[in-house]
């Protein structure tokens, strides 16, 4: 279980390269560093939830991303993202 | 509850298929009628009425803020296998903005019916990474200092904002209240003024 104020980073994955997949992990963080807010609760899997698969029930946190380091464009501020614990590794 | 619809093909096979969740045991008609008022009932005004009493009763803004889902229900909205909702309270320097950059997510509950815009590929692109440009289209400028948080709305949970009370308002009450708070001051687009 993560912790709030935990450092991780979202996973460089792209499942969507491999196959066919639904995933609720936004392009724009993967790869990114971020910070843990909270631990939102424990969903089923929507990965294979949307498949009719057994779904497996995983931690479901909010995740806090600085802005200005996904886009350089971007003013200051923070980005929250729902993110389920198997794309988040801890970061030093 | 169908009687009262013309038939048609697509009255016909609601009626059976009524009859068969009904005969498997997955949903009695009852249960349907109540989905449908919940349904029909749900519009801002839901969200708007929570809104006003949090600005007045500390407690009910405590459980608001810890447990969008409870206080909702606290107050007669019906929330019964809905996804989870959470409230993200706006502050003298936190401003909020919530975006579904994967879909439409929405509190339909709370909120009704997502506006048009909500579910454009431009609001949803733009939202998350240029807020404050979104924010000026909508005519919303918020004071020097004031940084926004975008919650992207991308999985079980479902997010509206509790925007800061007008400084006008003093002594207003509940309905007074409820009638000045419109659904983009619960999405963070724009922010509630003193009507």
């Amino acid at each position: 279980m993560l912790v709030p104020g935990a450092a991780v980073r979202v996973r460089d994955d792209w499942p969507e390269a491999r196959g066919p997949c639904h995933i609720r992990t936004p392009h724009y963080v993967r790869g990114q560093a971020g910070r843990v807010v909270r631990h939102l609760g424990d969903f089923r899997n929507p990965e294979d939830l949307a498949f009719a698969r057994p779904a497996a029930i995983l931690p479901l946190y909010h995740v806090a991303f600085d802005r200005a380091a996904l886009w350089p464009d971007a003013p200051p501020g923070e980005v929250l993202v729902e993110i389920f614990g198997p794309w988040l590794e801890a970061s030093a | 509850m169908t009687t009262e619809l013309p038939a048609t093909d697509s009255t016909a096979l609601f009626a059976a298929l009524r009859r068969v969740l009904a005969a498997k045991g997955i949903a009695s008609d009852a249960e349907i009628a109540e989905r449908v008022r919940a349904t029909d009932a749900a519009s801002p005004a839901q969200g708007a009425r929570m809104v006003a009493k949090a600005w007045r009763d500390p407690a009910y803004r405590t459980l608001m803020l810890r447990d969008g889902t409870a206080a909702a229900e606290a107050v007669g909205i019906p929330m019964r296998g809905l996804p989870p909702l959470g409230v993200l309270e706006d502050t003298a320097d936190t401003h909020h903005l919530v975006v579904c950059t994967l879909c439409s997510c929405y509190p339909r509950a709370v909120l009704g019916y997502p506006p048009f815009w909500f579910k454009s590929a431009a609001y949803r692109a733009r939202g998350v990474r240029d807020p404050a440009g979104v924010l000026r289209e909508f005519g919303t400028v918020l004071p020097a200092g004031v940084t926004i948080r975008v919650v992207d709305s991308t999985a079980d949970y479902r997010w509206m904002v509790l925007p800061l009370r007008p400084a006008e308002t003093e002594g207003w009450d509940e309905a007074r209240l409820a009638a000045i708070v419109r659904e983009g001051d619960m999405i963070g687009v724009t922010v509630p003024h003193a009507a």
